[in-house]
């Protein structure tokens, strides 16, 4: 099969593209920089080019493709709204039309479980539709809107599933594994609340293989959502104390009650939006429920309809994580 | 209009104009005003409008006088399905509700036919005057109500087979419309109602006060004060929305007529107008042969218990589920369209004619009893009281206050004076008597009098703490209560109903003060005066008669009435003698009361021991051994929390002390589990004894049994758990030697309970991926599953608990009894039983079902551990493993578990542990202080792990 991977130079992207590469697919990527895979052939350019642009790098990567997974999308806490709306639904709409102009059979949206989330406790519910009415954020409200348009297009000839990994971590991960080691050195990671808070994140290689799954199972369970994880949630403190340790630097050891990060959260946000930092902001609002209210996920469905089984256990993340520091501190 | 009922018509006479009242309360309501029948208002909670409609019918007396009804209807929807009906529930609500009462079973009987199930068709009418029906301007008592109705169903063209239900005033009509149609009736259901008010016995309060001379039109009309009184009745209470539901036709005074009209139709007195009418259904339904269901909600301050038992006494053949906790809207309190569906697939749609006939046992010749009895191989439970009449030997020694000894003449005797007193004072055959009294020999003597001559003894245990007692005894509406000054003096405070008998004298005063009537003298009296003028006893009750209801401990839920016909309890005394060798001679130290009570039975002499019985722990080694000297005991029955003094206790016993603990053969511990621990220091005070641990429940006597050599060999048969074997230096790993790695016959772990007792079946009933026990019953080793019980003593039924009785017997064979424990378990290849935890306790993750016990029990071999409770969290199909711990030293404050022990945990566990918390205390059963109430700390471990308020369990 040939399959065209946008966004293949994050995190996740290189995982997919490498995977689906290694599976003995003709893998071609499509992303503003390399994606740094071995044995794929990257085009360049971006989403937000207007496809009727003439010589467009996107009708060109997916010229001859047999299916198409997407995961460029714009990932951050804050930003610019408009950005979030140009990338995440706009890029979606032109990559959806352009796979389908050239003939892709085979489609799967990379997507979030924000995109179904608003503000409570997920306690072992299953995919539930996106809501971007309730949606927390730009980027969730965006990814919401654009994992609709995904499934909206859906046909008997363009097999569309979406799939919404949660959490995603492992080694070489800036986004997340990064930030939460580099704030525990500076001593600047706190625990919400008692950190009890069940969460279920997803070690790379496992996000990486249920998303070629997905890609396999497309014609079968198209036009369907699923939620991604380890299917192992852990109270948040003992994720973090197991980042750490990996990374050996000292576990979170101070507290913030939850409400006050969550009103910390929104202050921080307001001010960032005035005058944008040039980090992520340090707290937001939705970065705090995240932080302090469980999320976990009944994986079954998801298990039975992908035939996928997470490969890589909690713990033996942990172990890897712990390798890749030894040899990178 | 031509069907007419000739039993009808003579009331309903042409003279007798339905306007033309008198000396009904009715004349004091303002003047109602006409309206005509209307949908209703859109947007009402619940209510589907499609299941509405408006139907024009003429009153059969004259056709020219036409009414409007709304009603509920979910024909067309049956009708879209395709599907056919099998009959109509015709639904008639009280007041002040309407047909929205019955939204449930509507959605509920069209959920049903959609899923392929039998359809019912339900409508449910709202009466003229209520509801959007038509406001006719008159006063319509409760003969006409019943006419309207039957009006209705013929201009509906309503054929059978149709059952009733009704609610409150409603219950009445509906039986009216029954009693009047037996050609369509093919059964009835009630909920919370009445058909008699006794002559002088006063009517419930709340009405009394809204027919209150100034009150009633004010209260019922001009404002919704009754309306707002009754929907406040519900538990949990409604929803606003609800609310509203209820609320929407009765928005104004006009509307609400008829809520007053039904109140002043409530016949207060003799000569009330209704009367007649109220009089002629009450009798009526007694000749209704139709299967019959009567749910009812505990909670009604109108509808109370006493109006159950009169229809239960004119429906002797009803079903009948009290919700516990549930009241007068039980509509809204509980489940009743499930229930009811339910009972429709077993008692009419299965069997249409199988519960016609009354379930109570009939008067048996007493030549017929005793072929019954020795068809049982069992003896009535007075059998020694009249073999041994004649005998100077001691049958019972009391060590309270003073040792005091009593022979089996002097028993016998007292037996027979008390019974015959008994008899004197209007005791009958069925009636049920409360005991309040502590063991002794006067509880022995009262007890054995009561079943002699066909009393139903009532036993509830002082441990299920005084708001459980009221609720078991309220419930088991005694109608005598025998009592000490404590229970009496709880049954006067706390209104127990029942006539009050004292076994101990009081001051004249104080007697009144507590309502005693009698006491246990002057019934002895009484009765030999009898027995002197030649007043035998009444004819011996039968083995199928009921003998006894006990109450469950409430660990599990509220207390539930557990029935026991005398053969059962018969059988319950030839296990203890089978299986304990307890029988004629035997010396009996009786710590342990529904056992011990048996010893007369077995012909077996008992002593009492010095303790405190509603502390066991005040029972002291020095008192067992008094006891067992007193009587040259042989067989010593404790409950474990005696057994935990009697153990602390011991370095007080002297030589004699020790001499006479040397000449018990058996000891027992029963009642709750017992550690291996205690059981074996227990044992090493009589050396000579085998100690015995039983399994069951009140349920269920005397099970399985195991000997504390038994405990020791099972923990031996069951391997170390070990780990997964390392991965070997070639990736593979490496096949473990079978004698370590191997999952063991006893790898689900659990505690073992040993054989089952020579008369007892126990099978299990697999669990499937949801952790429901659907599986055929097996004796196979290594299944997993509910424990099912068989045997002569298991219970006869629960009493009034129709949903839990038949839940119990779910999957039995038919024509055998068997009892689901709702505890889980397996058996092993040797056939000795393991308990894993109780069913509500399962775990039930994406993987598959884990129980309880076993994780615990490798858990708790950690050295940290004192005792650890393993529960779920999240919904049943892919919960979360949690472990909660009790540490040693203990914790001053929830907390997690540090990472150390968090891991040693999860790999002594094996399966994922999502987390392991850490708490001061588990919370435990009230009772024995040692059923860990998984229950609670899984809704809280939920709340915690949610991000919710950090609290202890």
């Amino acid at each position: 099969m040939r399959v065209l991977v946008t966004g293949a130079s994050g995190f996740l992207g290189r995982a997919v593209a490498a995977r689906i590469s290694a599976a003995g697919h003709e893998v071609r990527t499509f992303q503003r920089r390399p994606s740094g895979v071995a044995g794929v052939e990257d085009v360049h350019g971006s989403i937000t080019t207007p496809a009727d642009t003439p010589y467009a790098g996107l009708a060109y990567a997916v010229s001859g493709m047999h299916a198409v997974v997407h995961l460029a999308a714009k990932v951050s806490l804050t930003g610019d709204p408009a950005a979030f709306e140009a990338v995440n639904v706009g890029g979606t709409r032109t990559v959806l039309q352009a796979a389908a102009d050239a003939g892709v059979s085979r489609f799967v949206h990379v997507s979030s479980p924000s995109v179904a989330h608003a503000g409570s406790s997920i306690m072992g519910s299953d995919a539930l539709p996106a809501a971007p009415e309730q949606a927390r954020g730009d980027y969730a409200r965006t990814k919401a809107r654009a994992e609709l348009l995904a499934l909206a297009a859906d046909a008997p000839a363009f097999s569309v599933v979406a799939v919404r990994p949660h959490l995603v971590w492992g080694p070489g991960d800036t986004q997340l594994i990064d930030r939460i080691v580099d704030r525990a050195r500076r001593g600047r990671l706190p625990l919400l609340g008692r950190g009890a808070a069940l969460i279920d994140t997803t070690y790379i290689d496992n996000a990486a293989s249920a998303i070629h799954a997905a890609l396999d199972a497309a014609e079968r369970v198209h036009g369907q959502s699923y939620v991604i994880t380890n299917g192992e949630p852990r109270p948040i403190a003992e994720l973090l104390a197991g980042i750490c340790g990996a990374a050996n630097v000292a576990a979170p050891a101070w507290r913030v009650p939850a409400s006050a990060a969550r009103a910390a959260g929104s202050l921080i946000e307001a001010i960032w939006r005035a005058r944008p930092g040039t980090d992520e902001p340090p707290m937001t609002r939705f970065l705090a429920e995240q932080l302090s209210t469980a999320h976990w996920f009944d994986q079954r469905r998801t298990r039975a309809d992908l035939a996928w089984t997470p490969e890589v256990s909690l713990d033996e993340g942990f172990a890897r994580l712990a390798a890749h520091y030894r040899q990178t501190p | 209009m031509g069907r007419c009922q000739g039993g009808r018509k003579w009331f309903l006479g042409p003279k007798r104009s339905v306007t033309e009242i008198r000396a009904t309360p009715a004349s004091r309501l303002p003047r109602a005003v006409p309206a005509a029948a209307t949908l209703p208002s859109s947007g009402l909670a619940g209510l589907n409008p499609e299941w509405s409609s408006l139907a024009e019918v003429a009153e059969s007396e004259d056709a020219a006088v036409t009414h409007g009804w709304h009603l509920l209807d979910n024909g067309p929807e049956l009708d879209a399905l395709g599907v056919i009906p099998v009959g109509t529930i015709l639904c008639v609500h009280g007041n002040p509700t309407w047909s929205y009462l019955w939204r449930g079973l509507l959605a509920s009987a069209t959920e049903a036919a959609t899923s392929g199930a039998p359809a019912w068709r339900v409508i449910a009418v709202d009466q003229l005057d209520m509801g959007f029906s038509e406001r006719t301007g008159t006063f319509r008592p409760l003969a006409r109500r019943v006419q309207d109705l039957g009006d209705l169903t013929d201009a509906l063209g309503l054929a059978g087979p149709v059952i009733t239900l009704g609610h409150d005033w409603g219950g009445v009509v509906s039986l009216g419309w029954a009693v009047d149609h037996p050609e369509l009736l093919a059964g009835v259901m009630l909920l919370n109602t009445a058909v008699h008010q006794p002559a002088g016995d006063p009517i419930p309060a709340p009405l009394r006060l809204a027919l209150g001379r100034g009150i009633l039109g004010p209260a019922t009309v001009a404002t919704p004060a009754f309306l707002a009184t009754t929907l406040a009745l519900a538990h949990p209470p409604l929803s606003q929305e609800v609310k509203r539901g209820y609320q929407a036709p009765y928005l104004t005074s006009a509307r609400r007529s008829g809520i007053g009209g039904f109140v002043a139709d409530i016949p207060v007195a003799l000569e009330h107008e209704s009367r007649p009418e109220l009089d002629r259904i009450a009798e009526s339904v007694r000749k209704l042969a139709v299967p019959t269901l009567l749910l009812w909600g505990p909670r009604d301050p109108i509808f109370s218990d006493r109006y159950l038992d009169d229809l239960v006494e004119r429906m002797p053949h009803a079903r009948v589920h009290r919700f516990e906790g549930a009241g007068h809207l039980l509509a809204e309190d509980a489940d009743y369209a499930a229930a009811a569906l339910l009972w429709l697939g077993d008692a009419v749609v299965s069997s249409p004619r199988d519960v016609t006939a009354p379930v109570e046992p009939s008067e048996t010749a007493v030549s017929g009893n005793r072929a019954a009895w020795e068809a049982a191989g069992t003896h009535p439970l007075w059998h020694y009281l009249d073999e041994l009449q004649d005998s100077d030997d001691t049958a019972l020694v009391d060590m309270l206050p003073a040792p005091r000894t009593v022979s089996w003449r002097l028993l016998s005797q007292r037996v027979r004076q008390i019974a015959a007193g008994l008899v004197h004072i209007g005791v009958k055959p069925g009636d049920r008597v409360s005991l309040l009294v502590p063991p002794s020999a006067d509880l022995t003597a009262v007890l054995y009098a009561c079943v002699r001559i066909g009393a139903i003894v009532v036993v509830a245990d002082a441990g299920l703490g005084l708001s459980g007692l009221t609720r078991a005894v309220r419930g088991a509406r005694p109608d005598f209560v025998i009592g000490a000054a404590p229970g009496l003096l709880a049954a006067r405070a706390l209104g127990w109903p029942g006539r009050k008998i004292s076994v101990a004298g009081f001051v004249a005063p104080m007697a009144r003060l507590i309502g005693v009537e009698h006491t246990l003298a002057e019934l002895i009296s009484l009765g030999q005066a009898r027995l002197s003028a030649g007043d035998g006893l009444p004819p011996e009750p039968a083995p199928t008669d009921a003998a006894a209801v006990l109450f469950t401990s409430g660990s599990t839920g509220p207390a539930k009435g557990v029935v026991y016909t005398h053969g059962q309890l018969s059988a319950v005394s030839r296990a203890l003698y089978l299986q304990y060798g307890v029988g004629v001679g035997t010396g009996l130290v009786a710590g342990f009361a529904p056992f011990a009570l048996l010893g007369p039975a077995l012909g077996a002499r008992s002593v009492t021991p010095d303790m405190d019985v509603t502390a066991p722990k005040t029972l002291t080694a020095s008192a067992v051994a008094a006891a067992v000297a007193a009587i040259d005991a042989t067989v010593v029955f404790l409950s474990p929390a005696a057994l935990v003094n009697v153990v602390a206790t011991a370095s007080a016993l002297t030589p004699v002390d020790h001499a006479a603990l040397a000449g018990v053969q058996r000891f027992l511990s029963a009642g709750a589990p017992i550690s291996e621990s205690l059981l074996a220091q227990a044992a090493a005070l009589m050396p000579e004894a085998t100690a015995h641990t039983p399994y069951g429940m009140t349920e269920g006597l005397l099970m399985a049994d195991i000997t504390l050599e038994g405990i020791r060999a099972a923990a031996a048969s069951v391997a170390p758990l070990t780990t997964v074997p390392a991965v070997a230096h070639d990736g593979e790993s490496v096949p473990a030697p079978p004698d370590t790695a191997t999952p063991t016959a006893n790898a689900a772990g659990g505690v073992c309970v040993g054989r089952s007792t020579a008369t007892t079946r126990i099978r299990i009933s697999a669990l499937d991926a949801s952790g429901a026990s659907v599986g055929e019953l097996t004796e196979e080793a290594d299944v997993t599953g509910e424990i099912v019980v068989s045997a002569p003593h298991v219970k006869d039924r629960y009493d009034r608990l129709w949903l839990t009785e038949r839940a119990s017997r779910r999957g039995a064979v038919a024509g055998e009894r068997w009892h689901r424990t709702g505890d889980v378990g397996h058996l092993d290849s040797a056939g000795r039983l393991w308990v894993e935890g109780r069913m509500p306790h399962v775990i039930v993750t994406a993987d598959g079902v884990v129980t309880p016990v076993g994780p615990e029990q490798r858990i708790e071999t950690l050295p940290d551990v004192f005792r650890a409770a393993f529960v779920g969290v999240g919904p049943l199909g892919t919960q979360q493993q949690v472990a909660v711990l009790e540490t040693v030293p203990r914790a001053r404050r929830v907390h997690r578990a540090p990472e150390e022990l968090a891991a040693a945990v999860r790999s002594m566990v094996g399966t994922p542990v999502a987390a392991v918390l850490v708490v001061p205390g588990l919370p435990t059963d009230i009772r024995h202080n040692s059923k860990i109430d998984r229950g609670r700390l899984s809704r809280w471990a939920t709340g915690i792990l949610s991000g919710g308020r950090w609290t202890k369990p």
